[in-house]
């Protein structure tokens, strides 16, 4: 079963495991095309386990082979189905704990963020790098409410608990908020 | 889009005049800045462009005359605000006030890198695309979304042009680099790693061409020249891939100067075969920076009321295309697409 077939990689289940490969771009040079995908997967399952080091419930990694991860699957809900305000101060609460693991995610949006046994999972960091900026933590957060403001009709509620959750253990989280007002003024579509 | 508007670009180092109608470019005279040695130089090229602002501005009215359009038929003058070289751009808007106030028109100030965007659409079958524009200056992935173009993607340091003009000078190959880079290229014989860098959806050049620059220590030109060629190259296809996966469009178009590479066009067919999606190269013309374009967008611009007061007409050297709010497309241009789809 396929799950997604996205720019860089396609993802399927197989027996319970999820299946994450990243496909070959043939205009790209094959030499370079196979290090950037052997370069990402690498960096992207360790992404995901520093994460999980860093409190934050990610998928449990099995294998990593070239360009293809083997991780759990998760068989739950995405966020963007179930959001509310409680739900959306947790998601802040774990953003700044993936913050404070100086772990910026790159593509935070109500699907990356899944429901399963009543916690939430962090998924698809392919695009998920470290960094420490309070730049780039500005950038993660202004796309998560990017996508509150164009698919939830309540988004300013849920803004302003995101925002509690993630002022709650983190002392750089009101520098970064206010980063974020910054870069919405800027007009930039990240 | 009724009305005969003319156009002067000047950001850089091209300097041109034209005359556009809804149907075609009637005139368009250009008068280009060489460099003795080395790159740009800013003051150079605004002193170049004060000397011959007169010259294509004469130019492009007597040759419009020539095909029975006069002076008096002309109902807006536009020009590029921005972005671009600081000095360049009030040299240009300058003659562009004056001309304005002399012939007694609106004025209408353009944004340079949405003039790339407009006339792709107007001299392509082009109709909704995701543009890779990549230039000496600038290197962006544009779509628009929502009552503006979009910057998508962009590079975070240096434009792609501009990074191969660096490296092709500090490797004594001349000024600008690129189609000599292209040169070299074909006849490489391995591809030597470089660093790709791809931050999300932006990019850097500047490492990239410090790292040829350095490589060259140890290996060919020609090694060089085509490793080179070959990370810059996929680090912007891979960006222009995600802006067409994340925003549906189908269509992709070149713009800039650097699209002149026959290997850039290649990969980016490659990419759109590949995704069923459309690609379109406009003629080498409407590549580089010309009047034509400045021209076209501003009779876009005249005739949906978006014009300026002189006194307001203030240039922008980080005019970003975001900032400018499309008055120009027709309502529900979007929606159309998406029931396309």
């Amino acid at each position: 079963m396929y799950l997604t077939s996205g720019a860089e990689a396609t993802v399927k289940v197989e027996d319970d495991v999820l299946i994450k490969e990243r496909v070959p771009k043939n205009y790209r040079l094959k030499e370079l095309d196979e290090r950037i995908r052997k370069e990402r997967t690498k960096a992207e399952a360790r992404l995901i386990s520093e994460a999980r080091r860093g409190g934050v419930p990610t998928p449990v990694i099995y294998d990593i082979e070239n360009s293809t991860i083997k991780m759990q699957y998760l068989d739950g809900i995405a966020i963007k189905y179930v959001i509310n305000e409680e739900l959306s101060e947790q998601i802040g609460f774990l953003v700044a704990e993936l913050h404070k693991a100086e772990i910026i995610h790159g593509d935070l949006t109500t699907s990356n963020l899944i429901l399963f046994k009543d916690r939430i999972y962090m998924i698809d960091f392919g695009l998920s790098f470290f960094d420490s900026s309070t730049e780039a933590r500005g950038v993660d957060v202004h796309v998560l409410f990017q996508t509150f403001e164009s698919t939830h009709h309540d988004h300013e509620k849920l803004i302003e608990a995101f925002c509690r959750g993630y002022r709650k253990d983190f002392n750089k989280a009101d520098e970064v908020l206010e980063r974020v007002k910054e870069i919405e003024k800027r007009g930039r579509y990240a | 889009m009724k009305g005969t508007v003319l156009g002067i670009e000047g950001t850089a180092w091209n300097l041109s005049a034209a005359i556009v109608n809804e149907k075609d470019v009637i005139a368009e005279v250009s008068d280009m800045y060489r460099p003795h040695t080395g790159g740009i130089h800013p003051r150079e090229a605004a002193q170049h462009h004060a000397k011959y602002a007169s010259y294509i501005v004469k130019g492009v009215l007597e040759d419009a005359k020539k095909q029975g359009i006069e002076t008096t038929d002309i109902d807006a003058i536009s020009f590029s605000q921005g972005p671009g070289l600081g000095a360049c751009l009030r040299t240009v808007a300058t003659a562009a006030r004056m001309l304005a106030l002399s012939l007694d028109v609106p004025l209408v100030g353009v944004n340079h890198c949405l003039a790339h965007v407009e006339v792709g659409r107007w001299k392509t079958p082009a109709n909704d695309p995701v543009t890779l524009y990549v230039s000496g200056a600038n290197s962006q992935v544009l779509a628009y979304r929502m009552g503006r173009y979009r910057v998508f993607g962009e590079t975070l340091d240096i434009g792609l042009g501009n990074a191969f003009d660096k490296f092709a000078r500090n490797a004594g190959l001349g000024h600008p680099g690129g189609p000599q880079i292209e040169q070299f290229a074909k006849n490489a014989e391995k591809y030597i790693p470089l660093p790709y860098v791809v931050k999300g959806m932006d990019l850097s050049f500047s490492g990239l061409s410090t790292a040829a620059t350095e490589a060259l220590k140890n290996n060919s030109m020609e090694d060089i020249c085509y490793s080179f060629q070959e990370t810059a190259f996929a680090m912007v296809v891979e960006v222009t891939e995600r802006a067409l996966a994340h925003t549906g469009k189908n269509e992709v178009l070149l713009a800039g100067g650097v699209g002149a590479n026959m290997r850039l066009r290649e990969m980016l067919e490659i990419m759109c075969t590949e995704r069923g999606a459309s690609f379109y190269v406009p003629e080498k013309r409407f590549m580089g920076d010309n009047g034509a374009m400045i021209a076209y967008l501003g009779l876009l611009m005249y005739g949906s009321g978006n014009i300026i007061d002189i006194e307001n007409s203030h240039v922008n050297p980080n005019f970003r295309p975001d900032a400018v709010d499309v008055t120009w497309l027709p309502e529900g241009f979007e929606e159309r697409r998406q029931e396309c789809i």
